[in-house]
């Protein structure tokens, strides 16, 4: 509940960074802080009370019987949010070095990084 | 039974960063801060039995997300205060 | 002023739209059926002791050929956007003496870490790639400390689409052997002792691939990215 709130709030500070500055590359560090909160919020949703990482080593397999396992159950956290999680940060990281060298040509090009010298690009 | 001292302090020290990455007048110091707020994610998926997602997170969101910010600030010429 | 109200309603919306989330939050305590068989499936099945492997590469695997196709684009799009210009070596700047040395010890160490982190990914925390991008900053680390550490680009772009046509091999190779409905299913190697590294069918090898395409992938973007600050 504690991690919901928390990736929530960075959420919220994300886009708030992004509506209000002016600087192309502060805007791009709000998408990277909107990133990180959505995983955090993904993860929180897949806790076990009291439960331990998903790997099935020897010491939770002699608590228990393999082949029903029904006491593995209740002590390993779910291994779907945390695979779901690992493909997108990578994919955050992939989009954020594209979204950079997009200002880094735009520099080039126009020679400024303030947003407001780009008006005639809006419609 | 996750510290819940450790959590509440990783989730006030995230959110600080996020406000100090808003209103600092220097980008140089709101890519650090993008940084530290990467890094205590990486402690909160730890403690919450992610152990893959926190060495990702770890080496990606700390390491080569702050690099690259790097090598753009340079490119552009440092970018201007806000 | 109107810009700060509307901000302001705008980052109100978000919250209402937040708020169903938080509401009926309850931490659970048992896993739901879903994830039952995936776990049973994955001890009884496949004889992989990380789950999150068996669900990354096995269960949802068209996730992760989906992840790899986008980096690839991405790759392909920072190296499109920033075209290098022949920088002359007389004109980068050397690393100081204590980096140079750094260097030299540490990147071998920093290379077999990465290797030894996605060949190990069925047993441990880890995979392809957590190891592919240790790889990439080992080679970063290269980059930023010799002023006449030359890549040879061709030899990175073969070794990134080699990868990546291996990984969709050993796919077609799970449905030819397999019979149908069974695209990147890793059962057609040996299952193997459990806990020891030449086991779980081809996943080993797939991940391997898998690490290699992403750390030359992620090497290419930092390339790219270090030319001369457009003087």
């Amino acid at each position: 509940m504690l991690i919901l709130i928390g990736g929530i709030l960075l959420i919220i500070a994300g886009i708030w960074a992004m509506l209000t500055k002016k600087n192309l590359i502060r805007i791009i560090i709000g998408f990277s802080i909107v990133d990180t909160g959505t995983n955090l919020i993904i993860v929180s949703l897949g806790y076990i009370k009291n439960a331990t990482a998903p790997i099935i080593d020897t010491a939770i397999k002699t608590q228990t019987d393999p082949h029903t396992g029904l006491k593995i159950l209740t002590k390993i956290v779910d291994p779907i949010p945390s695979a779901l999680v690992l493909t997108a940060i990578v994919i955050g990281l992939a989009v954020t070095a594209l979204m950079l060298s997009y200002a880094i040509r735009l520099y080039k090009v126009h020679g400024s990084l303030n947003i407001d010298d780009y008006e005639e690009f809006k419609w | 039974m996750p510290d819940l001292m450790a959590l509440i302090l990783l989730v006030l020290l995230s959110l600080i960063a996020a406000l100090y990455a808003i209103f600092t007048k220097k980008t140089l110091n709101a890519v650090i801060a993008s940084g530290i707020i990467s890094l205590s994610a990486s402690i909160i998926f730890l403690i919450y039995g992610a152990p893959d997602v926190a060495m990702t997170e770890a080496t990606i969101g700390a390491g080569l997300t702050t690099v690259v910010f790097l090598y753009a600030l340079k490119q552009t010429k440092g970018g201007e205060d806000d | 002023m109107i810009k700060y109200l509307l901000v302001f309603v705008a980052l109100i919306g978000m919250c209402i739209v937040f708020y169903p989330l938080v509401e009926d939050f309850g931490t659970l305590t048992q896993l739901n059926p879903l994830a039952e068989s995936y776990v049973k499936g994955s001890i009884t099945d496949l004889n992989m002791p990380n789950t999150v492997t068996a669900v990354v590469v096995t269960y949802r695997g068209l996730d992760t050929l989906g992840e790899v196709t986008v980096l690839f684009l991405a790759t392909a799009g920072v190296g499109f956007l920033l075209r290098r210009k022949q920088t002359h070596a007389a004109h980068r700047k050397a690393g100081t003496e204590f980096l140079r040395t750094g260097a030299d010890f540490l990147s071998p160490l920093i290379i077999i870490f990465g290797i030894y982190i996605f060949t190990h990914g069925h047993l441990s925390p880890g995979g392809g790639f957590q190891g592919g991008v240790v790889i990439a900053s080992s080679i970063l680390l290269l980059v930023m400390a010799n002023a006449s550490f030359r890549f040879s680009h061709a030899l990175l772009h073969f070794s990134e689409s080699l990868s990546g046509a291996a990984y969709v091999v050993m796919g077609l190779l799970g449905l030819l052997l397999l019979g149908a409905a069974s695209f990147l299913d890793p059962r057609y190697l040996p299952g193997g002792v459990y806990l020891s590294l030449f086991s779980a069918g081809a996943v080993p090898l797939i991940y391997s691939f898998i690490g290699f395409k992403v750390g030359a992938e992620l090497s290419s973007v930092i390339d790219s990215m270090h030319e001369e600050g457009g003087e």
